[in-house]
């Protein structure tokens, strides 16, 4: 309907949209054609879901003219579940996750975790491979893929590394994915036992659609008369990736959790993240939010 | 780049940058101007459209992306002469006001009902979580959604019948409509 020319124009005028005309889209049906593509044009940006991409792409911020369209293979989709856990497919949507029996029932955090990211059209093609690959801060899956210990499978021209996720992450923003390398694969075992107590809370300014200001992923175990067999605990978006709470989860593992030593682990909260006051929150915001999540979960409240 | 894939159950090609958004094939080559840009970025739902019947937003959704895939869009719901129970409740609960948001916001519905969701305005509340509306307050449209979820239905042979039959069949009868009357309906706005 409208001349070619339409879109041309808006990208000139102060380059408010990417302009389609002229863009490579390089669309392999297969796995190793994927790679193979992609190091012979390590300027293409893989695409998933475009839910990030995308966003970037609409307000001209991408300058990359080179796509590499993930979206057909099928064998990087679905989710396999195994004796003791599953393999996601980095193409697996955030709804798939979320819904999945054999995570739902051993990896409720994942599930819970995936339920909360972005509304329900975002969820139907937001892959947990874009959302690992992004490494936003505020990443949602991210602690709870942190405290079931998950491993990231990669692939190029190279061959195939895993990586413990909080390896993967190596600044906002940043992975350590090199040039011409792929997510295929993401591993989540299930814990050998039911924790006794468990916790997925996001704090955003409302439900749908919203960033997390922080977000919490916690797994306890107890033994007998109260002592700690093993605490996983992670927060995101309170520093430049997810963090696991080493300082804290020492001071607790093989203790028993009385109220001082509670308290204690709170206060030792600051020396395992550094959050930051940006455009959704404070830092102190942040600090206080994410130790009440900590303390009301280790006092069982 | 020929893209093919199915527009409210016709098969359409497609012939051009293969990074044109969606949005924009659907509204500026086809002509099916009822799915609305708002923010373009994945936030207010106005470009929602269902792809094998799911809500997603045409705004981040590179054309071939759709590639071999069903796309509906609003103008699949009804046609201005033949509403849909759906449509029917919003103009009857004032769950319409500047419209902007309304495409978005029946499909967002539509799909929730057709697939069995909840009626609960909670689940209402969240299955619309994803479009924005500048004018109602949200609480006229959660309103015309339980309406239509609600109304017990009778057939012909005076039958009660789900809602999720009835979304279906009306789906099925006006997507037969919209296909006998192709270019009429391909060239109408919204039937809101
Ligand atoms: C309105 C809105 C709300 C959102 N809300 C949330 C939220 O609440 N929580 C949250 O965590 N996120 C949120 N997001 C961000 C986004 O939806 C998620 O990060 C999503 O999981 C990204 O997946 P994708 O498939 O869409 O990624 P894409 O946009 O396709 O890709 C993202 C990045 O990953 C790379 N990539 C993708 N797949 C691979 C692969 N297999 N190997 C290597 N690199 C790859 C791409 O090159 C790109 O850099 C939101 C986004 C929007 C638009
Ligand atoms: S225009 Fe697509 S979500 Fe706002
Ligand atoms: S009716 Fe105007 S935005 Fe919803």
């Amino acid at each position: 309907m409208f001349p070619k020319e339409h879109s041309l124009r808006f990208a000139q005028l102060g380059g408010m949209r990417g302009d389609p005309f002229g863009m490579k889209v390089l669309r392999p049906a297969g796995p190793a054609e994927a790679v193979r593509l992609y190091s012979q044009n390590p300027e293409a940006l893989p695409l998933a879901g475009g839910t990030d991409l995308m966003v970037a792409w609409n307000s001209g911020r991408l300058n990359s003219r080179t796509m590499l369209d993930l979206s057909r293979l099928k064998e990087w989709r679905g989710i396999e579940a195994t004796q003791d856990g599953v393999r996601i497919g980095p193409l697996a949507t955030h709804c798939e996750i979320e819904s999945h029996p054999a995570i739902l029932k051993r990896l409720p955090l994942l599930a819970e975790a995936c339920s909360s990211v972005g509304a329900v059209q975002i969820r139907h093609r937001g892959t947990i491979g874009g959302n690992i690959a992004n490494a936003s801060p505020a990443g949602d899956s991210f602690p709870a893929l942190a405290v079931y210990e998950a491993f990231v499978h990669t692939v190029s021209q190279e061959g195939r590394r895993s990586l413990p996720i909080l390896e993967l992450f190596a600044g906002v923003k940043k992975t350590a994915l090199k040039p011409g390398e792929l997510i295929e694969r993401i591993d989540v075992r299930f814990p050998a036992e039911p924790p006794d107590r468990q916790v997925l809370r996001k704090v955003g300014s409302r439900q749908a659609q919203t960033l997390s200001k922080t977000v919490g992923a916690g797994l306890l175990w107890l033994g007998r008369g109260g002592v700690v067999l093993e605490l996983r605990f992670a927060f995101g978006s309170v520093a430049p990736t997810v963090k696991r709470l080493k300082a804290v989860e020492a001071a607790v593992n093989g203790r028993k959790l009385t109220a001082e030593l509670i308290e204690r682990a709170c206060a030792l909260l600051a020396e395992d993240i550094s959050p930051i006051d940006d455009i959704r929150s404070t830092r102190q915001y942040r600090m206080v939010v994410s130790r009440n999540i900590l303390r009301a979960f280790l006092a069982g409240a | 780049m020929k893209i093919i894939f199915k527009v409210n159950l016709q098969e359409r090609t497609y012939d051009g940058d293969p990074f044109k958004r969606l949005l924009d094939v659907l509204r500026e080559d086809f002509g099916l101007t009822g799915t609305k840009e708002g923010c373009g970025e994945g936030e207010c739902g106005a470009c929602t459209i269902l792809l094998d019947g799911q809500p997603v937003n045409s705004c981040l959704i590179p054309v071939c992306q759709a590639e071999g895939r069903g796309v509906e869009t609003v103008e699949s719901l009804g046609l201005p002469e033949k509403l849909s129970s759906l449509q029917k409740a919003f103009l009857e609960e004032g769950g319409a006001q500047c419209g902007l948001c309304t495409p978005g916001m029946l499909l967002s519905a539509a799909a929730h009902l057709r697939s069995g969701g909840r009626t609960d305005e909670r689940s209402i509340r969240q299955a619309i979580g994803g479009n924005l509306c500048r004018c109602t307050g949200y609480q006229h449209i959660v309103k015309s959604i339980r309406k239509a979820a609600k109304k017990p239905r009778r057939t012909k042979s005076g039958v009660c019948i789900s809602v999720k039959q009835m979304l279906k069949r009306d789906r099925k009868q006006i997507l037969k409509e919209c296909s006998q009357k192709s270019t009429r309906c391909a060239s109408r706005s919204s039937a809101v």
